[in-house]
Parts: C-alpha cells; sequence; structure tokens
C-alpha cells in the first residue's frame, strides 16, 4: 500500500481574483483623482457643487424655452400657461424670428444665395491651405478667391476684382523683365510699384472700359447692407488672410539689418500695439474724413479691414519673431552653408520651421482678432453680438429680451473659436518632429 | 526733405478740403445730385428708431429722415439710415458722412454751438424720471435719499441726477451702466433702487417687463430734454430745409392735414394757410429750394406730427406715451410752429 501523502504543491493555476474594489475601475480613478487627500475631497464637493448649482439655475430656464411666439409678450404667456405663475424661461423664438438679420444684416434677402455660395467657396479655398492631402493645383484657386468672393459678396461689375488680380500679373511681368536687365532690388522695388501704379490710376478706367466692352455685373451691394455674422466673417477672415503675410514680412523686416527696413518695422509694430484697436477703428471710421475730399466715398468695410489687418500683423510679427528667436544659430548658419540666398534661405530652412513653432501664438492671435470684429460696433457697423442684438432689442416686439441672442451668438463664436483651436493642435500634432 | 513736402502736401490739401465744406457745396444740393438722404438714427430705440424684421428702419425718429426725403426728393424710401451711437453722432454730422440727426438727441447750448451743430427744432420734448419697484413704498423721487440708482454713462441725464441730488441736499450711490438693456438687468436683479433715464425710456422699459404692475414711474420730471433733429452749424439753407419739414409736420396736425384726406384737401380747402402749405397757392417751395407740393410729400411720407406719434409711441403701442408737452399749443402742450407765409 502506498502511503498516501497529500500534496501540498497545487498543480494548477489560481484563477486570478478581481483587485479589491478600492483598487479598481470608477471608485479607484476617483480614489486617486478626486478625493486623494482632505484638500482635494474638500475641492471636488465644491467644485461638483458650484458645477450642479450652475447647471440647476441655467438648464430650467433654457429647456422651458419656448421657439414659437411672435413677440416676448406672447412668449411669457405660453411660459405661464404651461409652467405655472411667475416661472421664468428664455425666450428662443426671438432667434427663430430674426435669425436671418443675425446671420446677414440688412443684406437683400433675395441675393441671400451669394455670401452662402462665398462662405462654401471659401471653404473650398482654405481647405488646401490647410490640409496638404488635398491636391496643390486647387491653390490657384485659392489664390483669385478673394476677387471672387468680393465679387460675390458686393456685387457690380465683374471687371473690378479682374482688374485688381491684374495688379499682381503686372507685378510679377514687370519684376520678370527688371530682373534680368537692371539686378534683384531694383527688380523688387518694379514689382512693388508698378501694382499700386496700376491700382491708383489705371485700374478703375481699365475696369470701366472692360465693363462697357462686355459687361458682366451682379446686382450691387452696399457695405451698410453688411450686418450680423456675414460682417463678422468678412473682416475677420479677410483680417486673417492678409495678417499673416504681413506679420511675416514685418517680423523679418524687424529682424532686417538694414537699417530703414528694420526702423520702420520696429516702429510700425510698436506703434500698432501700443495703441488699442478701438482707437484704430475710430480713427478708420472718423478722422480720415477730415483727410479725405469731400464726397468721396472711401468703403467703411474696407477702412475697418484695413485697420484690422494692421492691427492683427502687429501681432502676429512679434509672435514669428519669437519663432525665429527660438532657431538655434546653426540652422541661419547651415542655410548660408549650402550657399542659398536670403529668400531661399528663409522659405526653404527659416520660416517652416519659426512658423511650425509659432502655431499656436499665431493660431490665438487669430481667435482674438475674430472676437475682435465685434467691437465694429462702435464705428456704426452692425457686428453681430451688439449691433444686430440692439436692433432687435428696440423692436416693440422684443425689448425686455436680455440673454438669448448673447446665447446665441456666443455659440456660434465658440464654434468657430474652438474649431481653430482644434485644427492649431492637429496641425502641432502632425508637425512633430522631435523625439520627446 | 521728402517728408515735409509731403507732410506739407497733406496739411494743404486738409485746409482745402475743410474749407470746401466750410462755404461751398450745399448739403441741399449735395442730397439732390445724390438722391439720396444720409440720416444718422440711433442704433436702436425703441419706438424711435429700430429696423423690423426685413431691415426696414421704423420709428418717431425716422420718420423725420422719411419726411424731409420726401421734401426733397419726392419720395421717402431714398433714405440711407446710419446707425450712430451716442458716442460718434456729432462727430458723423460734422465730417459730413451724415446731412441729418435725427436721433433722441437733447438740445443744449454746448452742443449747438461749442460742438458746431444747428438743432432745428424739437420733435420731443422729454424729461428725465425714475423708476422703482412698488414694494420699496416710495411715491416722491424726494424720498430717494441715500438710494443706489442706475444709471447711463456719458449722457446728460447722469449730469441731471448730480446737480437734483445736491439741489436737494440728498445722497445717492451711482450704478454705472452702458446701455438700456443692462440698466434693465440691473434693475431687475435689484442691482439698483432706482433706474433713472428720460421719461419715454422708462415707459418703453417698464412695459416691456414680465410684471410691470410691480413698478412705478415716480411724479417728479428732474430735467428738459427737448430732443430734436439736428444739422451742421453753418449751412443755413439745409437748416431751414429740415426746420421747416418738421414745422409742416406739426402744422399740418394743427390744421388737420392727416395722409388720408391731404389730396382732398390740396384740391378743395379754402383755408389760405392750408393752401401755402400744400403749394396751391404761393411760392413757399421756391423759397427753400424745393418743389412747391414738398410739404405735401412730407406730410404723405408717414402722416403728420399727430399721426407719426400714435403709430409709433403714441397710447396705443406697447410703450403707450401719452401726449403731455407733447400736444398742439391749442391742446395745452408745446408745439407751435411759426405761421407759413
Amino acid at each position: 500500500m502506498k502511503a498516501t501523502s497529500a500534496t501540498f504543491v497545487r498543480n494548477e493555476m489560481l484563477a486570478p481574483s478581481a483587485p479589491p474594489s478600492t483598487e479598481a475601475g470608477p471608485i479607484k480613478w476617483m480614489r486617486e483623482n478626486l478625493f486623494s487627500s482632505p484638500l482635494n475631497i474638500v475641492l471636488t464637493v465644491l467644485g461638483v457643487g458650484a458645477v450642479v448649482y450652475i447647471v440647476m439655475h441655467i438648464a430650467p430656464w433654457m429647456l422651458r424655452g419656448v421657439w414659437v411666439a411672435g413677440t416676448l409678450s406672447e412668449c411669457r404667456e405660453i411660459i405661464q400657461a404651461r409652467y405655472g405663475e411667475g416661472v421664468t424661461g428664455a425666450c428662443w423664438a426671438l432667434i427663430r424670428d430674426r435669425w436671418q438679420q443675425y446671420l446677414f444684416g440688412f443684406y437683400p434677402s433675395e441675393l441671400y444665395w451669394r455670401p452662402v455660395l462665398a462662405f462654401v467657396l471659401m471653404l473650398a479655398a482654405i481647405a488646401p491651405v490647410l490640409f496638404d492631402a488635398l491636391p496643390r493645383r486647387v491653390l490657384w484657386f485659392t489664390l483669385v478667391y478673394p476677387a471672387v468672393g468680393f465679387w460675390l459678396l458686393w456685387g457690380g461689375t465683374v471687371w473690378v476684382p479682374v482688374m485688381a488680380l491684374a495688379g499682381f500679373v503686372i507685378s510679377y511681368v514687370a519684376a520678370k523683365i527688371v530682373q534680368p536687365i537692371a539686378g534683384t532690388i531694383l527688380a523688387t522695388i518694379a514689382a512693388v510699384l508698378t501694382p499700386v501704379l496700376w491700382w491708383l490710376f489705371l485700374a478703375g478706367p481699365a475696369a470701366d472700359a472692360a465693363q462697357s466692352v462686355i459687361p458682366i455685373a451682379l446686382e450691387g451691394v452696399r457695405s451698410r447692407e453688411f450686418g450680423g455674422f456675414i460682417l463678422a466673417f468678412t473682416i475677420g477672415f479677410t483680417g486673417i488672410a492678409f495678417s499673416l503675410p504681413l506679420g511675416v514680412m514685418l517680423a523679418l523686416g524687424r529682424q532686417s539689418d538694414m537699417f530703414i527696413v528694420n526702423k520702420l518695422s520696429v516702429g510700425f509694430i510698436e506703434f500698432i500695439r501700443g495703441v488699442p484697436l478701438i482707437t484704430l477703428l475710430f480713427t478708420a471710421s472718423l478722422l480720415l474724413n477730415y483727410f479725405l475730399p469731400p464726397g468721396t466715398d472711401f468703403d467703411i468695410i474696407l477702412r475697418v479691414i484695413i485697420m484690422v489687418v494692421l492691427f492683427a500683423a502687429a501681432y502676429i510679427a512679434e509672435v514669428v519673431r519669437g519663432g525665429l528667436a527660438a532657431l538655434p544659430r546653426g540652422q541661419y548658419e547651415a542655410a548660408d552653408a549650402l550657399g542659398l540666398d536670403y529668400w531661399k534661405a528663409q522659405r526653404l530652412i527659416i520660416m517652416p520651421q519659426a512658423l511650425k513653432i509659432s502655431i499656436p501664438g499665431i493660431v490665438s492671435t487669430f481667435i482674438g482678432l475674430f472676437k475682435d470684429t465685434t467691437l465694429v460696433v462702435f464705428v456704426g457697423l452692425l457686428d453681430p453680438l451688439k449691433g444686430i442684438t440692439d436692433a432687435v432689442r428696440a423692436s416693440t416686439d422684443w425689448k425686455g429680451v436680455y440673454w438669448e441672442p448673447y446665447i446665441f451668438v456666443g455659440a456660434i463664436f465658440f464654434v468657430f473659436c474652438f474649431g481653430m483651436s482644434r485644427y492649431s493642435m492637429y496641425l502641432e500634432r502632425k508637425l512633430k518632429t522631435d523625439h520627446r | 526733405m521728402k517728408q515735409s513736402v509731403f507732410l506739407g502736401t497733406l496739411a494743404a490739401s486738409t485746409l482745402l478740403a475743410a474749407g470746401a465744406m466750410a462755404q461751398g457745396t450745399s448739403t441741399l444740393d449735395t442730397v439732390k445730385a445724390r438722391g439720396e438722404l444720409n440720416c444718422g438714427v440711433n442704433t436702436g430705440l425703441v419706438g424711435f428708431a429700430a429696423p423690423d424684421a426685413n431691415g426696414n428702419w421704423q420709428g418717431f425718429d425716422v420718420a423725420i429722415c422719411k419726411a424731409v426725403a420726401a421734401a426733397v426728393l419726392g419720395d421717402a424710401s431714398k433714405v440711407v439710415y446710419i446707425p450712430t451711437t451716442s458716442s460718434d453722432r456729432f462727430e458723423q454730422l460734422t465730417s459730413g458722412k451724415i446731412d441729418l440727426l435725427s436721433r433722441n438727441t437733447t438740445w443744449t447750448f454746448s452742443r449747438d454751438t461749442d460742438l458746431k451743430m444747428d438743432f432745428v427744432g424739437v420733435n420731443y420734448y422729454d424729461g428725465q424720471g425714475f423708476m422703482v419697484r412698488k414694494d420699496l413704498g416710495v411715491s416722491s423721487a424726494k424720498e430717494l435719499d441715500g438710494a443706489t440708482i442706475c444709471i447711463q454713462t456719458g449722457t446728460t441725464t447722469e449730469l441731471n441726477l448730480a446737480d437734483y441730488f445736491k439741489a436737494n441736499n440728498m445722497t445717492y450711490t451711482a450704478v454705472p451702466i452702458e446701455t438700456n438693456a443692462e440698466g434693465e438687468q440691473q434693475y431687475l436683479a435689484a442691482a439698483c433702487d432706482a433706474y433713472t433715464t428720460d421719461a419715454s425710456g422708462l415707459a418703453a422699459t417698464r412695459a416691456a417687463f414680465a410684471d410691470p404692475e410691480n413698478h412705478i414711474i415716480l411724479p417728479e420730471i428732474i430735467s428738459k430734454e427737448p430732443l430734436g433733429p439736428s444739422v451742421r452749424h453753418g449751412d443755413n439753407a439745409w437748416g431751414d430745409v429740415v426746420r421747416w419739414t418738421l414745422n409742416a409736420l406739426i402744422a399740418a396736425e394743427e390744421f388737420g392735414i392727416t395722409s388720408t384726406n391731404i389730396d382732398e384737401l390740396a384740391a378743395s380747402s379754402q383755408n389760405p394757410e392750408v393752401q401755402r402749405l400744400l403749394g396751391t397757392s404761393g411760392e413757399l417751395g421756391k423759397m427753400i429750394g424745393l418743389e412747391p407740393n414738398w410739404a405735401m410729400n412730407a406730410i404723405k411720407a408717414s402722416g403728420n406730427y399727430g399721426e407719426i406719434f400714435a403709430a409709433t409711441i403714441g397710447e396705443s403701442t406697447p410703450i403707450g406715451l401719452a401726449r403731455g408737452l407733447n400736444a398742439q399749443w391749442t391742446q395745452g402742450g408745446l408745439l407751435y410752429t411759426p405761421p407759413f407765409r
């Protein structure tokens, strides 16, 4: 008989048991992240309390909102009838009644398709700039888009934007002709001077002449009919599109060894950054009238856009200068060692790196610029936030409404600003080449 | 050197431009040539100027713009409405961007003289008042000693308030606000005991409350606020046109000329002053450089003064203002137009 010996050694693995409930799942996460110390417990309770308090106060008001009503008092009656005496609720019917004014201002309603088309084409135009997977040939459309957008928004003869574009062609041709004869510096001067002369003296008559030969025109819309988001987008996106190149040029000018270029850039940047945007807007809207001959009709939106571009460009210049300063000296020397001239070095070596570093700063300048477009209310343009809202509130139907328009306009601004912010993070991730 | 030449040219051209604006080119001719009247209005004030859902401007001040356009150009729709803020309205006028400012602007000494504007008349006699919650138990502005008061900054109301409290030896705490809409919010949120602004504005504000019965407007009116249209100083011909257009609207009410009976009266009225006003006799239009039927067009634009008042801010509207001081002199009010002769 075999001696039975109890085996004290397991010959199969024990199934792993679940970790204690305090060390797994949501409880662990909460213990670690929310209740890790007495202080954190207090802060968590306070934080949650604050969020709950705010939501409890706002959410019912928003949810009790009325969407179909003709006036504010009608809204109030509906809410009283539904929820009883003394209950308040949002009156979203205002948005339903006036959303077209918020989007288009006083733009003629039968022409709404034009700003809508301009907006869609704008998306098409910026897509190849934003995403490099798209075909490069589309960039040509991006280049002519400003003229297309202008024509769609303001209407009038097609020849004005065409002749304005022609200025760039003339600039290019002039540079190509002068370059072999008189060298780079004179070619640069010719490239700057010829289009300016063209725009000042010849473009207008040329457009008139072309119009009389081949009349193609859209019904004209005047700047005072712009308002609401169409105004914010026009100023915001034009400002963004033009302030980046101008800002890069200013940043390079500030880094330049050439005395006059350097001092002019520094002076411009410091002056513009030293005064509030509203000062510039007032200058554009009021002071210029004293200098221009009476009767000149220098478009107010154009003036505002110019000021906004200059303002944003000064900030972009400083942001880009930060990027340039962050580049190691060796990069500049490497470019020189390769025998690249100044522009080639900037284009191929310096700028790609400097701009990449500057992305967060540039985008936050753009976001700021876009939101600053609401300041045009101070020069009598109807911005969506206050201009249109004041106009809407001044009607007897909607007098007394306060928060609803702000919430609506704020939500739209948030969508676009948040979009820009996410895009900048995407771009940063995509361009990340270091190995940290 | 180059720089100074450039600056010199700039200065010279500025002087030329300013000179041209000061003497030549009368506004009347400019408006006729342009075919449109540039009229400065409020960016939005209930009853006085506001665009509707289709973007058409309406209101008491807007009606003046329409009447002037109708008188000068024969078409009340030929108006470009330029919204002006309380801070840029005078600049807009003096710089020539607008031909006429019709924006509930108080006629004061310094604005008439120092700011180089000409007020052509008064289209609304307003005055500053107070609104309080009923449960505050106050029935007179004299009992507001120590109160917190919501007040719009940068307006004449702010100065009037200080004057009034000083004169009555009382103290107050001001809660500064920027716009009427903010004032309403602050007042409703009980950030202040009383809200003060022009009585017309108080009435409109109270009417828009959810519980107007719980708020009262105190009987004291502490200031004179004659609101009226204004033009640039120095262009008297244009000032005459606007002044007499306003007078024509007031006179039309006095004579019982309304937008409905005007054609009939023009054809049949035996009253010589009505005939002169409507251009069927005399040459009043020619004297101010307008068509003989200028006043007829002006009255047809939105009716006579009384009709405009009733349609925009009168007792049948949600704003519900009584005529009060703004009644005809024959009805105990202050509206009194010089004779059309």
